[in-house]
């Protein structure tokens, strides 16, 4: 039955009756996971998509377009990074990597499409977690990690000079189940009281405030959070520490806190089964789900003072918006970014992680041209699954970091002027 | 000719010392046993080694504290302990009667006809994975118990007994997954059950039929007793499946590490916590605490198990048929 369905997504794909998105929205609805979608529309590759940006097999086959295709992004300060007629190296090699499963979609995304490019590089990654993705980098298991969290100091002195590249952008979506309300916005620290179970029924006065107008139903709140840990539960709780000094000393940040009320769900679909089923409910979710299972969100106060939604390009803007403050190795959250009215203010890096050297040269080659294939042209692959591409100038940073990377002694990538 | 005599009798000389495959079959079956000593030793090794941070830090306060806060390194498996235990007993109260009873009524109650086919389907609860009973919780059970049991409990009942005390619009907490974990675990029992009351022998019931009891008589007295120590048995694996159980417990629960007089409240268990935090751990201290939190399951496990082996043995030292 299902198979009959995605065979038919198929064919409008390939015919272009419906775009990417719309096809994300229905696979959604069929309820495939992640990775068949991703396998489908890399399968896909090559069909006409009028309305997205052309499919990363074409683009990087030819060569010519420069990565930023995403004419939309606000990415205006910085120079465009122009990728030449640039060729990835095709060494024989194999890639090992673990961590992430949040850019494992995209990672699986990129793999298939990179081994067009290069087909000799054969690339693994596993989906175990960013936690343990980290482990096994420092243990010298795996040649990369994909973490949502960056290396604390600790780990930093357990493998010295490790380089982080943010090679996707992910937002956080406040997803609310309160019928009759269809447009809803917070500010951070009204958020903060929410969790922090101050704010305990929907026409509390802080609410109200932030939307003046709207009727809001005496309904009691229900707060649902990630009961597993993850890069998301992180990036939501170091936001709200900021903005809330309160949540900052009671609760601070991380994978997994102590959340101080409300109940748990596993992973993204069971927050959003938590808060579809519980009338006043309230929870977070990544942006990539909550677009593809339609879910309300709520409008989110960013520095500026302005009311934001998450979307791919507000996400892009964030990291723009927090360009002045970005630390030299990019271990940062880039939530609530001081400047940028368009700033969607949950937001955070995915990141890779790279030795500064490695022993085998054709390991560090074929490593540091798939980043940076990833991070340029790899940017609409990862575009078409819903994650936010990187802005120019935070490009620009990783690139001179790609080029630190040695092997011997001697530097083994030199990106394309 | 002197060859083949001397071949024949090498073969019994080698025969004879091995005793004709005897040995070979001892040495194997040893090998397969002391593998599972290996395996267990092994596995309490690596938690023992891996818990050492969590136990220097907390050391027997980690069974008594009820703080589980990963930011600041404050951990207690209080609430996990007591989520798992009143979880599994919650779903042993009611699969152990609901399970005999099925066993009792298969056995000698049910039409030759529907025999097979409803042992069938009882059979075929074990085969469902749980991930599906967690799911069929949260989309089908959850709302049916939120809007028939949990609420008018705590509207009547709840107002005077914490036990059943509101609020309950979230509906996932410790006494949906008890019962969902009694749905699991049902087959299990009603399994065995039905097993060792089929071993009975009709000279039991027989000897009862002759002395002019009743049906529910010989059920009474002559069947159940016989099969005690079975039924305890059966029990006790289902057990053993309650309190290991994850997937499902995790889907229900609420996964809330504090502990609420209310059953209708969000709660915990030691394997869905573990399952959840331990593959992105805040810190070191955090994973250790997780597997120190498996040592604790593991223990629990090794108790409830030697209640287990203690009452079958008091059972059928009664003496069976009794």
């Amino acid at each position: 039955m299902q198979e009959s369905d995605v065979t038919l997504l198929f064919r409008d794909l390939r015919g272009g009756r419906i775009s990417r998105r719309q096809l994300l929205r229905k696979a959604g609805m069929l309820g495939l996971t992640v990775p068949t979608i991703a396998a489908l529309l890399a399968a896909c590759g090559s069909g006409s998509d009028s309305t997205q940006t052309a499919s990363a097999g074409n683009t990087a086959s030819t060569g010519a377009t420069t990565p930023s295709g995403t004419s939309g992004s606000p990415v205006a300060n910085g120079s465009p990074i122009s990728m030449g007629d640039w060729k990835p190296r095709d060494v024989k090699v194999d890639l090992t990597g673990s961590g992430s499963s949040f850019v494992d979609p995209a990672m699986q995304l990129w793999v298939q499409q990179y081994k067009k490019l290069a087909p000799n590089v054969t690339i693994n990654y596993q989906s175990v977690g960013s936690g343990q993705g980290k482990k096994d980098f420092i243990s010298g298991v795996t040649d990369f990690a994909g973490t949502d969290a960056y290396m604390t100091d600790d780990e930093l002195k357990q493998a010295p000079g490790s380089l982080h590249i943010p090679v996707v952008l992910g937002s956080v979506a406040i997803t609310y189940n309160l019928s009759g309300v269809s447009k809803l916005q917070l500010s951070g620290p009204t958020l903060a009281n929410i969790y922090l179970g101050k704010i305990t029924t929907w026409n509390d006065g802080a609410i109200a405030t932030d939307n003046p107008g709207a009727s809001l139903p005496e309904a009691p709140i229900t707060v649902v959070y990630r009961a597993d840990g993850s890069g998301t539960s992180a990036i939501f709780t170091n936001f709200l520490s900021k903005v809330s000094d309160e949540w900052k000393s009671n609760v601070g940040f991380g994978t997994a806190v102590q959340w101080p009320v409300g109940i748990g769900g596993q992973q993204n679909p069971g927050v959003a089964a938590g808060v579809q089923q519980t009338p006043g409910a309230i929870g977070y979710v990544e942006l990539a789900y909550a677009t593809v299972n339609k879910l309300p969100e709520i409008a989110i106060k960013n520095a500026t003072g302005a009311y934001v939604l998450p979307t791919l390009e507000s996400t892009s803007a964030a990291a723009v918006g927090f360009i002045n403050e970005l630390p030299d190795d990019l271990r940062v959250f880039i939530t609530n970014p001081p400047t940028g009215e368009q700033a969607y203010p949950i937001t955070g890096f995915s990141w890779v992680l790279l030795r500064p050297s490695y022993d085998n040269e054709k390991t560090a080659q074929a490593l540091t041209d798939f980043c940076y294939w990833a991070i340029t042209a790899g940017q609409t692959v990862s575009k078409s699954l819903e994650y936010a591409p990187l802005p120019d100038p935070v490009r620009a940073i990783e690139i001179k970091k790609l080029e630190r990377v040695q092997a011997g002694g001697t530097a083994v990538f030199q990106a394309p002027m | 000719m002197r060859t083949e005599i001397q071949t024949v009798s090498l073969r019994n000389r080698l025969g004879r010392q091995l005793q004709h495959g005897d040995l070979i079959f001892w040495i194997v079956a040893l090998l397969f046993a002391v593998l599972v000593v290996v395996l267990l030793g092994a596995i309490i090794a690596v938690t023992w080694h891996g818990s050492s941070d969590a136990r220097h830090a907390f050391g027997w306060h980690f069974l008594t504290t009820s703080a589980w806060n990963p930011v600041s390194g404050q951990f207690g498996a209080l609430p996990a302990i007591y989520g798992t235990i009143v979880s599994s007993i919650i779903a042993l109260l009611l699969a152990a009667p609901l399970g005999v009873m099925i066993a009792i009524f298969l056995n000698s109650l049910c039409p030759a006809k529907l025999r097979m086919p409803i042992g069938m389907m009882v059979e075929l609860l074990a085969a469902i994975p749980s991930v599906v009973y967690g799911m069929w919780g949260i989309f089908v059970f959850i709302p049916f118990f939120r809007s028939y049991i949990s609420t008018p409990l705590s509207k009547t009942v709840g107002s005077a007994l914490p036990l059943f005390s509101g609020p309950v619009n979230v509906g996932r907490g410790l006494l949906v997954a008890g019962i969902i974990l009694a749905i699991m675990i049902l087959p299990t029992i009603a399994a065995i059950s039905r097993d060792v009351l089929a071993v009975v022998p009709n000279s039991q019931r027989e000897a009862m039929l002759a002395l002019g009891a009743t049906r529910w008589e010989v059920i009474r007295h002559a069947e159940l007793p016989y099969a005690r120590a079975g039924i305890v048995g059966g029990m006790m694996l289902g057990l053993g499946r309650a309190l290991g159980e994850t997937m499902a417990a995790t889907m229900v629960i609420g996964n809330t590490p504090k502990i609420h007089a209310s059953l209708f409240q969000p709660a915990t268990t030691a394997a869905s916590l573990i399952a959840s935090q331990l593959p992105n751990a805040n810190t070191e201290l955090h994973s250790s605490a997780l597997i120190y939190l498996a040592l604790v399951l593991f223990l629990i496990t090794l108790i409830a198990n030697s209640i287990a082996r203690a009452l079958v043995w008091r059972v059928s030292r009664t003496g069976s048929g009794a």
